[in-house]
């Protein structure tokens, strides 16, 4: 059982991450919160694929004598697209949160809600 | 030539979007759209013709063969698809001009057509590509773009709209992108005929299964499968009317498109088989029709109820994907073309009330059905196709829809077939009542900016568009041959890539 756990513990740690996110996300009703929360949630699947790629004593993907075993580059290229997809979703989160609170004056959930309901 | 067209597809929206950024001109940015849409429609057009000949497609971007280059690979049910989404993009860009010179800002008008385009080539390059990777980066595409073009709305609504369904959209992708990383570590491949050829041999079930769930989730999100549908509704009551039409008439199809490909291609039937989705996907289509047509009767805004519509109306394509059969597929298929003509038409009409009376409350437009008819005619025709009535296309999917699962004797899918065009006939003929049957309200109108005290002119584009789906929703109505034979050529080439004779 304690090798199963300490075997995988990076996988464990990303669970951990996704779930301290995706929790964020969900109890927050501040929205600045809920884009970090959401951050943090992508974050953790960045983390699996690099650590798909990791191979026990590998060395960086670059051939040269003296080397036999290679870390597998794939799974990090991916995921510099997958960044630039987090960064440009982060960006525009924020940017709908400016004008949020330029239409609003506020930025927590509840209070935009409610606003929502006097209106109907 | 037809090689060359997959990926040309891609490239001139790619371009023609910077462009309209650098010149920022909202006369120059449409007319560019309106040509981009038109060539793009018409390429598609030889690419699905082509295709549908016998010929398939295989490009290997920049030469990188694959499964190591990123591959385009395009088969009869990808280029239907892309077709749809070109054939509406190009009729919301006729009806666009008017309706965004009155619903965007002047200053962020060609931004606006930027941001259409690119969304529109997400839309494209998720059809066209054969790189599950891939996939995601265009879902992505035009999941930003499609927040972006929702924010511009002009109440305060369509901000917090966007917001929620940015939040759900990056949770549903980032499922997805889980899922894809799964694959990656079980097969070391991207590359979706890659994996169906590997897929069967490996072993460790458990990962795939996960990596199953996942793909399922994050596609379902995109696709506002009930009970996952909650970001659609106020997306798209709040976007801009152009907005409207183009997402409901492609978005949540081009989702369901992935979907149908992880789903029948990707992965194996056993793996579907194995697992209740089948069941699962039965049971949330049924609920989803007598959910989504339950609440589109209670609403009192036309967007709201057409937005509450498409709930209802994904939930019969869901229905046809959990028959597992060649018949419910094909009706699946059928009910993506034929859903994305009428909504794509009904949107058009919310937008043209946007327009000449500044609401779309039923308060507003009781008693105009006698002096807007072009545009309530129009209204009346998706409405009896939405309801499912012969001579339309509604009835065309539907009927296949109700065979296959008569051929299966699920009896209960018949039924909710049944309910659920009732309810349709309720929550279109309670817009119908108001519209004919209830005295003019002339104290909205006023609030017009044109036209002073009488509704505002009709622009021809808005006409045009409009009405040039309606016809194609009548005719495709009486000639079934041409649709039927797209949908049963896609689904026969996708048992036929398996290697099982449907």
């Amino acid at each position: 059982m304690m090798t199963f756990i300490a075997g995988h513990i990076s996988y464990w740690l990303i669970i951990c991450l996704m779930m301290v996110g995706l929790y964020t996300l969900m109890s927050c009703s501040n929205l600045l919160k809920k884009i970090a929360g959401l951050s943090v949630f992508q974050t953790g699947a960045i983390l699996f694929y690099v650590s798909l790629g990791k191979i026990d004593g590998g060395t960086i993907p670059i051939i040269a004598e003296g080397y036999s075993l290679y870390s597998n580059p794939l799974p990090q290229v991916l995921m510099l697209t997958a960044i630039v997809v987090g960064v440009a979703t982060t960006a525009l989160g924020f940017a709908l949160i400016v004008r949020i609170r330029e239409a609003y004056s506020s930025i927590e959930e509840d209070e935009i809600i409610t606003m929502d309901r006097q209106d109907d | 030539m037809t090689e060359h067209i997959s990926v040309l597809l891609i490239i001139i929206p790619l371009i023609a979007a910077p462009l309209m950024v650098i010149v920022n001109n909202t006369r120059f940015s449409w007319l560019v759209s309106l040509a981009v849409t038109a060539v793009c429609t018409y390429l598609s057009f030889v690419l699905m013709t082509d295709i549908q000949g016998g010929s398939e497609v295989h490009y290997a971007m920049g030469g990188w063969a694959p499964p190591w280059g990123i591959a385009y690979l395009i088969d009869p049910l990808n280029a239907l698809v892309t077709f749809i989404v070109c054939l509406i993009a190009l009729t919301t860009m006729i009806f666009a001009r008017k309706s965004v010179d009155r619903e965007i800002e002047a200053h962020a008008a060609p931004l606006f057509y930027a941001a259409f385009l690119l969304c529109f080539l997400g839309l494209v390059g998720i059809c066209l590509t054969g790189d599950i990777f891939n996939m995601f980066v265009f879902l992505e595409i035009s999941s930003l773009a499609s927040y972006a073009l929702i924010g511009m709305g002009k109440n305060r609504r369509a901000l917090t709209a966007s917001f929620h369904y940015l939040i759900l959209g990056t949770l549903g992708a980032t499922f997805f992108l889980l899922g894809i990383g799964m694959l990656l570590a079980a097969t070391g491949t991207l590359n979706m005929q890659d994996l169906t050829g590997l897929l069967p041999a490996i072993e460790n079930r458990p990962l795939l299964h996960t990596a199953f769930a996942l793909i399922v989730v994050g596609l379902a999100l995109k696709a506002a499968i009930f009970p996952l549908h909650l970001w659609l509704p106020n997306a798209y009551t709040y976007a801009p009317s152009t907005v409207s039409i183009f997402l409901s008439a492609t978005s949540t199809k081009v989702a369901l498109y992935a979907l149908i490909r992880c789903l029948y291609d990707v992965f194996s039937f056993d793996y579907m088989l194995d697992s209740w989705l089948p069941q699962a996907l039965l049971f949330i289509g049924t609920v989803a029709v007598i959910y989504g047509s339950w609440l589109a009767i209670g609403q009192n805004e036309v967007k709201k109820m057409l937005a509450y519509s498409s709930v209802a109306q994904i939930g019969y394509i869901v229905i046809g994907i959990g028959l597992l059969s060649d018949d419910g597929l094909r009706a699946s298929l059928l009910h993506i073309f034929n859903h994305a003509l009428m909504k794509g038409m009904l949107f058009m009409v919310a937008g043209v009330l946007v327009y000449r009376l500044n609401s779309t409350h039923y308060q507003s437009i009781s008693g105009m059905g006698k002096r807007m008819p072009i545009t309530f005619g129009a209204f009346i025709i998706g409405a009896l196709s939405l309801i499912g009535v012969p001579g339309t296309v509604g009835f065309v999917s539907k009927w296949n829809l109700a065979q296959a699962a008569l051929a299966q004797q699920q009896w209960m899918v018949v039924v909710v077939l049944l309910v659920g065009s009732l309810m349709a006939v309720i929550y279109c003929w309670k817009l119908i009542e108001v519209l004919y049957f209830q005295p003019a309200s002339k104290s909205r109108i006023s609030k017009v900016e044109q036209g002073g005290d009488s509704v505002a002119r009709m622009p021809v584009g808005m006409i045009i568009a409009m009405w040039g789906l309606a016809l194609l929703c009548i005719f495709f109505g009486f000639n079934t041959e041409m649709t039927l034979q797209g949908a049963q050529i896609a689904v026969d080439a996708l048992y036929s890539a398996r290697g099982i004779t449907p």
